[in-house]
């Protein structure tokens, strides 16, 4: 099974024997790839329930739980990295979800599509809301309710004194995308966050 | 009785596992012996032994989980589950049920003679704990040439013993599946079980537990028991969308009889229970529930499950208020933060705790796809 690109992106920064807990696991995929290939145990988090299943088949631990308010079933510090994969911008209360995070895990991974990518910002200025490969959604059909660019998450981050260990960026096809700092959320269509809570 | 999908018919072997001279040695420190145990076995268990599944059941069920006995009006009480292309898939999983210890379905129990005194036991029978139980379905597993179950499953009482099982002798299960169970009753579960204890021990025909000896069995109180506790199995969403708030169909004048349909079915429920249940069975069985609190050191208990680590898909279902979706998102709770892989489900359901013995199709996939996944790491 090929990982999707965007997660094997995210399975090169685990590192090898780490026990994951894995936000938004959808059927798996993640989890199953660590532990066949680097040695990892986890669990993941999932709510659809055909995913579920899917999850359950090949042999990954999934608990169906609401990730906004559930995450109190996890106890500090008992994962060595909690990942949320494009999910952060389709829950209600990102604040405290990391906060529970960094709870939890001593590492977190966090995956989000960036709303300041040029296109979008030309999209708005045509009046219409944006719409891309990353955000394929009509406003009144999106999972998505948190619309941020890579700039306010990253002042979120600071907030939560979450330390940016490492910002991989990626194109809104989801290929690395070479950029320098300031052009990032501009040029940016997503990215990949490594960050370490303070303790 | 030819429906596909049916392991067909069956019947309930006994075999003694304890003798006098070689007796179990209860929890208490007490021994009990003999002992025999009255069992069902489904399927063909393969060359390697490794495709053995074992049922626990629940506090009034019995060996006879799947199939029919001859001539049968009803099969087995998780037919629904069990059979060639079910979820517990019969002509790949060999799969055992046994009646428990202190049951009254064949296994020994409080109302069976106790050979030293050649009278019943009664209340001399043995306080029994949760890991009685599972001594007994061990002794089973292993005069059966099965040296590592693929999986047990259990609902209910059946779940707690997978759990007890799982955390006591982890090496000798590959997969646990507990659903809609408890680590711990609550103090309104308890209270449940003191009323139906009390119902039974104040019927004049109890005798102090000698009433078969009378020729007599407390009547009035097991079945209020069980109307009792079948009003905890079922939601009052499945009450109401049953029964609703319609008569009797012979309800005359408002009186003081069966003047409700929920009255008239309560009524059966608890009149079919007599024939088919015991009364000291009933107070021996829920005791044990009351006092199972295998987490009770948090540390201790989870050490042997984390030096032989399973796999563990727990159950509940959104309208149980019997044991609700909290006792298993405790189990949950425990079992991840002891570093187990842990599957979790909480099933949508309208019909309360019952709802572990319908097909509903949700919670039929789930299972499913945990043990297809079992039996291909397990046979590889």
């Amino acid at each position: 099974m090929t990982l999707r690109p965007d997660l094997a992106l995210v399975a090169e920064l685990i590192p090898t024997g780490s026990r994951v807990l894995d936000l938004g696991c959808g059927g798996g995929a993640l989890l199953h790839h660590l532990a066949e290939e680097s040695g990892c145990s986890g669990i993941g988090v999932e709510i659809d329930p055909d995913a579920v299943l899917e999850a359950l088949r090949v042999g990954v631990s999934v608990i169906e739980l609401d990730i906004d308010r559930q995450l109190d079933a996890f106890a500090p510090r008992s994962f060595d990295v909690v990942v949320l994969s494009r999910t952060l911008q389709t829950i209600r209360r990102p604040e405290e979800v990391l906060q529970e995070m960094s709870r939890i895990g001593d590492l977190l991974i966090v995956s989000v599509p960036n709303f300041g990518w040029w296109g979008h910002r030309l999209r708005l200025l045509t009046g219409r809301m944006p719409m891309s490969k990353e955000l394929p959604y009509a406003w009144y059909n999106t999972p998505n309710l948190r619309f941020t660019t890579l700039a306010d998450l990253e002042d979120l981050f600071a907030s939560l004194d979450l330390t940016v260990q490492r910002r991989i960026t990626l194109t809104v096809k989801g290929a690395p995308l070479t950029v320098i700092d300031r052009a990032a959320n501009l040029m940016a269509g997503a990215a990949v966050y490594v960050l370490s809570p303070s303790r | 009785m030819n429906d596909s999908g049916s392991v067909g018919i069956v019947s309930t072997q006994t075999v003694r596992l304890f003798t006098a001279d070689d007796p179990l040695v209860l929890a208490s420190g007490a021994t009990l012996g003999p002992i025999d145990v009255a069992f069902e076995t489904y399927g063909t268990l393969s060359p390697n032994a490794d495709n053995a599944v074992m049922i626990l059941h629940a506090l009034t069920g019995d060996a006879h989980a799947a199939g029919w006995h001859e001539g049968a009006r009803r099969p087995g009480w998780w037919d629904n589950l069990i059979g060639p292309g079910k979820p517990l898939d019969t002509d790949r999983f060999f799969v055992v049920c046994a009646n428990l210890l202190g049951g009254c379905q064949g296994t020994t129990g409080p109302s069976s003679v106790n050979p030293a005194t050649g009278r019943l036991y009664g209340l001399d029978f043995p306080v029994l704990a949760m890991s009685d139980f599972v001594a007994v379905h061990r002794a089973l597993v292993r005069h059966l040439g099965i040296t590592r179950l693929l999986a047990a499953l259990g609902g209910s009482l059946g779940g707690m013993q997978v759990l007890e099982w799982s955390l006591t002798y982890p090496e000798e299960l590959a997969n646990a599946l507990i659903i809609a169970a408890s680590s711990r009753l609550t103090a309104q579960n308890i209270a449940f079980s003191a009323v139906a204890r009390r119902a039974i021990m104040t019927d004049p025909n109890f005798h102090e537990g000698r009433y078969s000896e009378a020729g007599v069995i407390p009547n009035g109180g097991l079945s209020i028991a069980r109307m009792m506790a079948h009003i905890t199995y079922l939601s009052e969403e499945a009450l109401s969308e049953k029964f609703g708030r319609n008569p009797h169909p012979d309800a005359g004048k408002p009186g003081f009889g069966i003047d409700f349909a929920v009255e008239s079915y309560l009524s059966y429920q608890g009149n079919a229970f007599l024939e088919r249940f015991d009364a000291l069975s009933y107070l021996y069985l829920t005791r044990v529930m009351d006092y199972f609190d295998p987490f009770e050191h948090p540390t201790a208990s989870v050490a042997r499950v984390q030096a032989h680590p399973l796999r563990f898909l727990v159950i509940s279902f959104a309208t149980d208020w019997r044991f609700s979706s909290m006792h298993s998102r405790r189990i949950v709770r425990r079992l991840v933060n002891a570093g187990q892989p842990v599957s979790f489900r909480e099933i949508p359901s309208t019909w309360g705790h019952d709802s572990f013995l319908l097909e509903i199709e949700s919670y039929h996939a789930t299972v499913r796809a945990f043990l297809d996944r079992a039996l291909e790491e397990g046979t590889r």
